[in-house]
């Protein structure tokens, strides 16, 4: 894989909410296999920029461009949010949005929906393929779920899960999708120290052994400088920095738009 | 051209009736984003029991405006309180419940009213006594529009600018309007929602109580299912207008009132209420937002 | 010693109270219309004090009722552990093939013999109650699992009905040929109404649904030519049995069998459907419409999906119901209908195969044997909703969700 090649391209993308100019002419790159952090204030439009991409929200203006492997580049300009999803692009929310009444393993087996194809007279007959469709699925799902450490909780409702648990359920979830770009928005919100540590060895493991591209929304610091290739900043919907970590620790507009926010706090 | 006044003037009137109900829903929905399916058997109680007040005052010797007016407040009263106990009972527990929940009970809610009226009192239409007398300076036009027509118009406009009179200048009003916006926002800077919802549905169920009054004696007969045709034909004008926004149901009110008027009297006049029914799907449909209504995208 | 008692008798005193204002309260909120009963036409005036009593001291102690309720809901522990008690009986009813297995036998033997050992009559509100566990179960995965509220399924129903009627009415078609063909045209119908409709809110699809609920009756009311108006279309055929002559009393017996095989049917297709691709599409589409779309289910068509599906189950039961009552006319096919199957399904408890079997015989059946309760259904089914809603918005049977055993190294996945 090169890791020059782009993932993810986005050029000028703004959005208004009414008078609220939510993000302003941002541009962002992401390569494949990279691991990119997109930090900021609260407010700063981080979230939103996610929902844009995704196609929850239709941008004012701008371009999204996707290039999945081994496949010709995407616009993702009003496309719908499945269909995103099946073009390759995974996401989990920030205020988890899990599928609270379904089980762990079923709200990981809905995710692969876009991947599978049996229908209603398939359900019905249960006919052979779908039964194989159907213990492919399990299967596939319990991989998953191993992989961030959820095995013990299979049975279990999604919303009876510890916090910490809740959001690696969500990054199951979206890994189900079979995605090549992963979108994180604060995964790492509401962890404790050691849980936080152990979902660094998780991303630097999706990025590792399944390829992926990585754009991650996170505050906390110490994650963001130890596994992002690359950082972004933004404050008040428009991008103020870009760089290494080091770059971004060194810069003075960083610093400036951090220390006016904690001392407004 | 008489015959085209006659059907403006029976749309206007029927709009100002469908407005006053509107006002209820596009209130409660305002604030709590809750479709109050029983606010149509509010409207419905307050007809009802001004038939059983005006009948007991009458009986006593009471005539003339004063047993409107008597009839009318008392009716306003009852509707209001009831209005206020359906939201203790059936919505406020229901708060932080999924959204199917609240719509459900609130169908309960309207079902159970329903039958507690036919059973309590009958399933047959009751006449109901003409309050408001022919004015005589209305003779000349008398073809063309009763007084009772133009009792309803004035009042709904009067009503209509009181509330938002109401709602931009007083206090509550400011709560209710701060609530709209954003309940847990309003909450912090100290607004007593509860009692916020409470006086919205007071209000609501109030003019829903005045419009019932006017229309039943207009019309002169009531039964226990008027609410519910007249809830949902409200509730139709209250999206057409914008959900939430007060000139909207008053302006939904009136476009509803003369769709209907014109197309029952120019069209045909069997598939009264599929016409009403119809354009609020049209709408629902091609423009969700409502005429004076914005388009909001969820936050995610 | 006093004061040890003090704070339990000052609760019980301001129990009393508060339960004393809430009698006094509903007691003048019900003053004119209990008490007071109008009759313009003889200009008489009849005064029901024991009304007033009757709500006065019911009121008094169900609001004793109400907020005990309220607060062990609060508090929150209670109901999970009915909710953990029922899992464990379910759990154990699933594991046990023994238990499981005797019970399905004798149930099947009663559903043999119910119409040799009770009396046609007997079995024709069975056939009722049967309708109705259909129509629960179809209005179960629009409303129950997809999460979409329609208020509108009579309008399926009536399609049904009158696809049979007006094709035995003017072809002579056979119950049989017709039953495939309501169904199906009912999902036609359901499509085209879904198409436009199902990407609203909530809350909008619900009234959206009533009203066209409300369309389709009035246009038959009104369309004379085409659905013969308020009086309906009566001598439709009964279901043919091999072209031999059955009794009226073999009829009921038949259609009888006909319902259990349908039901049969009907639970095996939704219980296959709920643990299939599809089904937890749909239930993830209730649970969150925005994650769902996130992880690349196709709102729309998912939920046309399960509007059609239920609507073609509203048109077989609608077919049934005109082969049964061998007349039918627009008044059958109100809001009203549509507001009983709900209450059935929301009873029942949302999701819930069991759930809206039993929410179907108890909402049936009941009123039928008890039939100085009859005249207060509705009245029942609306408090029972707002209740349930309060109190238990699961439902009498909580869902239970698949579950699956894994084991160690092999990762095989087996559901039980
Ligand atoms: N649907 C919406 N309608 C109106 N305004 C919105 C909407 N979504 C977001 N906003 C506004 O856009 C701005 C950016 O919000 P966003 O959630 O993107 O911030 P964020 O950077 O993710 O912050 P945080 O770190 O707190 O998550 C905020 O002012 C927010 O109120
Ligand atoms: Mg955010």
């Amino acid at each position: 894989m090169n890791k020059t090649q782009p993932a993810l391209e986005v050029k000028g993308l703004t959005m208004d909410f009414g008078g609220l100019r939510a993000l302003d002419h941002i541009d962002l790159e992401v390569r494949q296999g990279e691991i990119v952090a997109l930090i900021g204030p609260n407010g700063a439009g981080k979230t939103t920029f996610f929902n844009c991409i995704t196609g929850i929200y239709e941008p004012t203006k701008g371009d999204m461009i996707i290039h999945p492997r081994g496949k010709e580049p995407v616009r993702l300009n009003r496309l719908k949010p499945n269909i995103v999803t099946e073009h390759g692009l995974a996401r989990t929310f920030q205020n988890i949005r899990l599928f609270q009444k379904m089980t762990v393993l079923e709200n990981v087996m809905v995710a692969r929906h876009c991947r599978t194809k049996s229908g209603i007279a398939g359900a019905i007959f249960r006919t052979p393929k779908t039964r194989k469709e159907e213990a492919e699925m399990v299967e596939f799902s319990y991989g998953l779920l191993e992989k961030v450490g959820l095995a013990q909780y299979v049975n279990e409702l999604a919303h009876e899960l510890p916090y910490g648990a809740q959001r690696r359920l969500e990054i199951a979830r979206a890994m189900a999708t079979e995605p090549f770009l992963l979108l994180l928005d604060e995964p790492a919100a509401g962890m404790n120290p050691k849980e936080t540590n152990e979902l660094d060895k998780l991303i630097t493991k999706l990025q590792v052994e399944d390829k992926l591209a990585i754009l991650l929304i996170e505050h906390d610091m110490k994650l963001v400088m130890s596994i992002s290739n690359r950082i972004y900043v933004m404050d008040y919907g428009s991008m103020i920095a870009q760089g290494t970590p080091h770059e971004i620790a060194e810069n003075p507009n960083v610093i400036k738009a951090y220390l006016g926010e904690a001392f407004d706090a | 051209m008489d015959y085209f006044l006659e059907l403006f003037l029976g749309g206007l009137t029927r709009g100002s009736i469908y407005a006053l109900i509107a006002l209820g829903y596009t209130m409660v929905y305002g604030i709590i984003e809750l479709i109050n399916f029983a606010h149509g058997e509010v409207y419905m109680i307050g007809a009802f029991t001004a038939l059983i007040v005006a009948s007991v005052l009458s009986l006593m010797g009471m005539s003339g405006f004063s047993l409107l007016i008597l009839a009318g407040l008392i009716a306003v009263i009852y509707a209001s309180a009831y209005g206020y106990t359906i939201e203790k009972v059936a919505y406020k527990p229901l708060r932080q419940a999924p959204r199917l929940s609240p719509l459900i009970s609130a169908i309960g809610m309207s079902i159970f009213l329903q039958n507690y009226v036919l059973l309590s009192q009958t399933s047959d239409f009751l006449s109901f006594p003409a309050l408001i007398e022919e004015f005589e300076f209305m003779e000349p036009v008398s073809h063309i529009m009763r007084s009772s027509e133009l009792v309803i118009v004035l009042t709904t406009a009067v009503v209509t600018a009181l509330l938002t009179l109401f709602i931009k200048f007083s206090r509550i009003g400011k709560a209710m309007r701060a609530t709209a916006q954003d309940k847990t926002m309003a909450m912090l800077l100290g607004v007593n929602v509860n009692r916020v919802i409470s006086v919205t549905f007071i209000i609501g169920s109030g003019l829903a109580a005045v419009g019932g009054v006017l229309i039943s004696s207009h019309i002169g007969q009531i039964n226990f299912y008027i609410g519910f045709i007249a809830g949902i034909k409200a509730f139709t004008a209250a999206v057409l207008g914008g959900i939430g926004s007060i000139p909207g149901a008053v302006l939904g009110g009136l476009v509803l009132g003369w769709t209907e008027s014109f197309a029952t009297g120019y069209v045909s006049s069997d598939y009264e209420d599929v016409f009403a029914f119809g354009l609020l799907v049209f709408i629902l449909i091609f423009r969700p937002a409502g005429i004076l209504g914005r388009t909001t995208s969820e936050k995610v | 010693m006093a004061t040890q008692w003090k704070p339990l008798i000052e609760k019980i005193t301001s129990e009393l109270v508060k339960s004393l204002l809430v009698a006094a309260w509903f007691m003048f909120l019900t003053f004119p219309l209990m008490v007071i009963r109008v009759h313009p036409l003889e200009r008489t005036i009849e005064w029901r004090w024991m009304n007033m009593i009757y709500v006065g001291v019911g009121s008094f102690f169900l609001s004793f009722i109400w907020r005990y309720l309220m607060e062990r809901k609060d508090g929150g522990n209670s109901k999970e552990e009915g909710d953990t008690w029922q899992k464990r009986v379910g759990l154990r009813i699933r594991s046990d093939k023994r238990i499981s297995l005797s019970g399905l036998i004798a149930i099947g033997i009663f559903i043999f013999i119910f119409p040799f050992i009770f009396s046609s009559y007997q079995t024709q509100i069975m056939i009722t109650a049967l309708m109705y566990v259909m129509l629960g179960l179809g209005l179960n995965i629009v409303v129950g699992l997809a999460g979409l509220l329609d208020l509108g399924y009579v309008a399926f129903y009536a399609v049904g009905a009158y696809c049979y009627a007006l094709l035995n009415h003017h072809f002579g078609l056979s119950f049989w040929m017709a039953l495939p063909l309501s169904g199906a045209l009912a999902a036609t119908f359901g499509i085209l109404l879904g198409f436009p409709v199902l990407r609203l809110r909530g809350d909008y699809l619900a009234i959206v649904t009533l009203g066209f609920g409300e369309i389709i009756r009035l246009i038959l009311e009104n369309w004379n030519e085409f659905s013969f108006g308020p009086s309906g279309i009566a001598g439709i055929s009964r279901p043919g049995f091999f072209g031999m002559e059955l009794s009226l009393q073999e009829h009921t017996v038949y259609l009888y069998f006909i319902m259990i095989m349908l039901v049969v049917l009907t639970v095996l297709v939704v219980s296959r459907l709920r643990n299939s691709r599809i089904g937890r599409a749909w239930i993830a589409l209730r649970e969150d419409e925005v994650a769902c779309q996130a992880m690349g289910i196709d709102k729309t068509k998912t939920k046309l999906t399960a509007f059609a599906l239920g609507a073609t189950w509203a048109g077989l039961v609608g077919c049934i119901f005109a082969a049964k009552t061998t007349f039918i006319n627009p008044a059958s096919f109100t809001f009203m209908e549509s507001a009983m199957i709900l209450s059935i399904v929301v009873l029942g408890g949302m999701g819930s195969i069991v759930g809206v079997i039993l929410g179907a015989f108890v909402l049936i059946l009941l009123p039928e044997y008890l039939r100085a309760f009859s005249e207060y259904r509705m009245l029942a089914f609306g408090a029972a909703m707002v209740i349930i809603m309060v109190f238990r918005p699961q439902g009498i049977i909580t869902g239970i969700r698949q579950r699956y055993e894994f084991h160690r190294n092999t990762q095989k996945g087996k559901a039980r």
